[in-house]
């Protein structure tokens, strides 16, 4: 047998504590812990009221010394930036923090911290307290800056010096579609063109470099000194871009020089602008020859419309007879020739003279694919018109034929349209139903399914979609559904995404 | 009765004072504040005696004595010696101490029967500890700590020790020394008892800060003061229940 040595474990003695008495285990203060926090404070460097700063406009907190950052309330972002602006805090040790309700309007906030800290040479004291935030508003230098309405740096100044808006409409969606209004802080629009505000030179540079490539224009480029410290050599500019879009519009008519003809693979000097996209599209009514005029091409030698849109006259086809292949003539050096076009000789009357004159007008048109007698189109009568131009002056008279076809006219259509456009800015451009240039932009998107493609087209949210046999009855170009994007809708009240 | 005193802002007046049975050393400060404490308090039963130990004042750390003796470390000089064997009364034996732990009161605790000593002690200092100041010496050490004379203070009533003591080693010490012992503080929670403050049998001398549960705790021990138990139930009671029995 053997005995079995007991260890009596080692009992540590009680002492009074120093202060008040009690009986203690003996620490390094050797005072009880109630003691201990009525002669030290851990948490007396640590403010417990602190003033933080908050922008009202753009709702962001402001932390020194030029930061401001947007967190929600009693988010986590929020809580580490309320202890960045503790000072005090790297003397102890953190062991918790969290958020103290408190109204979301009583401009308080209000944190529940808990910390550690080593005091009297050993003894480790925890302490929990409440740090009261004041929100100050101070409205931050960005804001500031808008309102005082001066915080641009760059400005890209678009003109056109056109009869209509059209290219604007068609700008405006080429800008939602690609997201080039990012960087803009403001859109303004001027007469005879539209004014566009960047905070940057770079921004500014980047639009010009879209409008560029998407719109045949030309641009002019021109500083001025704000301000300039010559010690540190930094200078204060605003930038200022003029761009210049080509003033030609869509179903204008063109004459061209001799020496622009030949450029074009003679095309012949009478041409209808078939479509502007970022290049001049050029169609001769007489051969359905294309041509296509760069804006580099254009500016080197510019040529205006000698009738546009606002002087288009409806006619009605008494007779169409297609032009076969064989019947046309052909000449080395000539030009692409469209094939979608059907060359045709037309005789039309005009819509105020049916019944009263019955005399025909012949013209020869490249709408021969879609007219036949009866139908409403809409064209020129050069005839008639007073043309100031130099290079229609030197064309010999029976050049000139009198009434020159544009295109199909659909009397009555707007109000069949199920699908709609985004807009940047309700106030930017007044899109009023009897808008005409505006409904003349929908009728061309209609039209031209090379057009459109370039931009997003939305379907229509309050046009109860009409019977497909009712489409087919007029005939008229129309948008198919294939081709229109699904407008995204948030639904506030169930918080959930759906497509409608 | 304990008494608050400070030596020239310190509150450590184990350093510069020495107190036994039978004469009381006092460290010669700026001011004669220090000194005249002691003075009304002792003079009329011991002398209090003006003193530096090799030209220091803290002589209660480098000196230890009871009623029997004083030793003295080796760096004490001649005039220093010969000026307190003129002071001291006639009984007292003084003697140099050729010691390499000179600071001899932070290395020995006693009372005028035994003496707690550094464990690494000298063989020849522990003779002549036993022999001038004839105790019966204990290499001991109390909370583990070697210092015993910082650690602990003891008169021949009872004695205060290092806060951190077990209570198994307060009652191995208890039982060696045969005197009560309370492990305390002094000076607000200072650990340094032996160094915070002296004591005889009748009067102690504690640092200013001493809080007053302090204070009451030494006078326990100590059984300074009026408000004692009776002779009868504390020392006559052990005979008495053997007697009965």
């Amino acid at each position: 047998m053997e005995y079995i040595t007991v260890n009596p474990p080692l009992e540590k003695n009680k002492i009074l504590c120093c202060q008040c008495g009690v009986p203690i285990e003996p620490n390094v203060a050797n005072m009880c812990v109630g003691c201990i926090r009525t002669q030290v404070d851990i948490t007396e460097n640590i403010p417990k009221q602190v003033t933080i700063h908050f922008c009202r406009n753009c709702e962001r907190y402001f932390e020194p010394p030029t930061e401001w950052i947007s967190c929600t309330l009693e988010s986590r972002e929020l809580l580490s930036f309320c202890l960045k602006r503790l000072k005090g805090l790297n003397e102890v040790k953190l062991v918790d923090a969290s958020f103290v309700w408190t109204e979301p309007h009583s401009k308080r906030i209000k944190v529940k911290l808990t910390v550690r800290a080593e005091v009297m040479g050993g003894a480790i004291l925890q302490q929990v307290f409440i740090v009261e935030y004041t929100i100050a508003n101070q409205m931050c230098d960005d804001c500031h800056r808008s309102e005082a309405q001066d915080y641009w740096r760059a400005l890209v100044q678009v003109r056109q010096k056109a009869e209509n808006k059209k290219s604007f409409y068609y700008l405006e969606q080429l800008i939602l579609k690609h997201k080039a209004h990012e960087n803009t802080i403001g859109i303004k629009p001027i007469d005879g063109g539209l004014d566009f505000y960047y905070s940057t030179e770079a921004h500014g540079r980047k639009m010009v470099d879209f409008l560029n490539s998407i719109l045949p224009c030309r641009h002019q480029h021109s500083k001025r000194l704000i301000s300039h410290d010559i010690h540190s050599n930094i200078y204060n500019n605003k930038y200022t871009y003029s761009v210049e879009i080509v003033p030609i519009s869509k179903d204008s008519i063109v004459c061209l020089s001799k020496k622009m003809t030949n450029q074009l693979g003679n095309i012949s000097p009478f041409c209808i602008v078939n479509r502007v996209t970022s290049t001049i599209h050029l169609i001769d009514p007489n051969s359905a020859q294309i041509a296509e005029v760069s804006s580099l091409v254009y500016w080197r030698e510019p040529f205006s419309a000698i009738c546009n849109p606002k002087s288009l006259h409806e006619y009605i086809v008494m007779d169409v007879e297609p032009i076969l292949d064989k019947d046309r003539k052909y000449f080395p050096g000539q030009g692409t020739i469209s094939k979608k076009h059907v060359l045709a000789d037309v005789w039309v009357v005009k819509a105020s003279n049916l019944g009263i004159d019955d005399s025909t007008i012949h013209t020869r048109s490249h709408l021969g694919h879609i007219l036949k007698p009866g139908d409403s189109v809409l064209g020129y009568a050069i005839g008639d018109s007073n043309i100031n131009d130099v290079h229609f002056e030197k064309l010999s008279a029976d050049s000139i034929p009198d009434v020159i076809l544009v295109k199909k006219h659909y009397p009555d259509r707007k109000r069949r349209r199920n699908w709609q456009l985004k807009h940047l800015n309700e106030d930017l451009f007044p899109y009023e139903e009897n808008d005409r240039d505006y409904n003349d932009f929908m009728d061309d998107l209609e039209e031209d399914k090379e057009f459109r493609q370039n931009i997003n087209i939305y379907k229509s949210k309050n046009v109860i979609p009409v019977d497909t046999d009712d489409m087919e009855d007029s005939g008229a170009p129309h948008i198919t559904l294939e081709e229109m994007l699904d407008d995204l809708v948030i639904d506030d009240n169930e918080n959930d995404v759906e497509m409608e | 009765m304990a008494i608050r005193v400070q030596f020239e802002n310190n509150n450590e007046i184990g350093a510069f004072s020495k107190l036994t049975n039978s004469y009381c050393l006092v460290a010669i400060g700026g001011s004669e504040t220090f000194y005249s404490v002691f003075e009304s308090e002792l003079a009329e039963t011991i002398p209090v005696i003006h003193a530096s130990l090799a030209g220091c004042r803290i002589l209660g750390r480098l000196s230890v004595g009871n009623r029997h003796g004083l030793l003295v470390p080796n760096s004490t000089t001649d005039p220093e010696l010969q000026h307190l064997r003129n002071s001291l009364p006639d009984a007292v034996k003084i003697q140099r101490v050729e010691e390499r732990l000179s600071a001899l009161g932070n290395v020995i605790a006693c009372n005028d029967y035994v003496a707690l000593v550094h464990p690494d002690l000298d063989k020849e200092t522990e003779e002549i500890l036993a022999d001038t100041l004839k105790v019966e010496v204990f290499r001991q050490t109390v909370a583990s700590q070697q210092l015993v004379g910082s650690y602990c203070a003891l008169s021949n009533q009872g004695g205060i020790v290092h806060p951190q003591t077990t209570t198994n080693d307060l009652d191995e010490l208890s039982s060696l020394l045969q005197i009560p012992l309370v492990a305390g503080t002094v000076n607000r929670g200072s650990d340094h008892v032996g160094s915070g403050m002296v004591v005889n049998d009748w009067c102690a001398f504690c640092g200013m800060d001493t809080t007053s549960t302090e204070i009451s705790v030494l006078e326990n021990v100590f059984k300074l003061g009026e408000a004692q138990p009776s002779y009868i139930t504390t020392k006559m009671r052990s005979s008495l229940i053997d007697s009965i029995s």
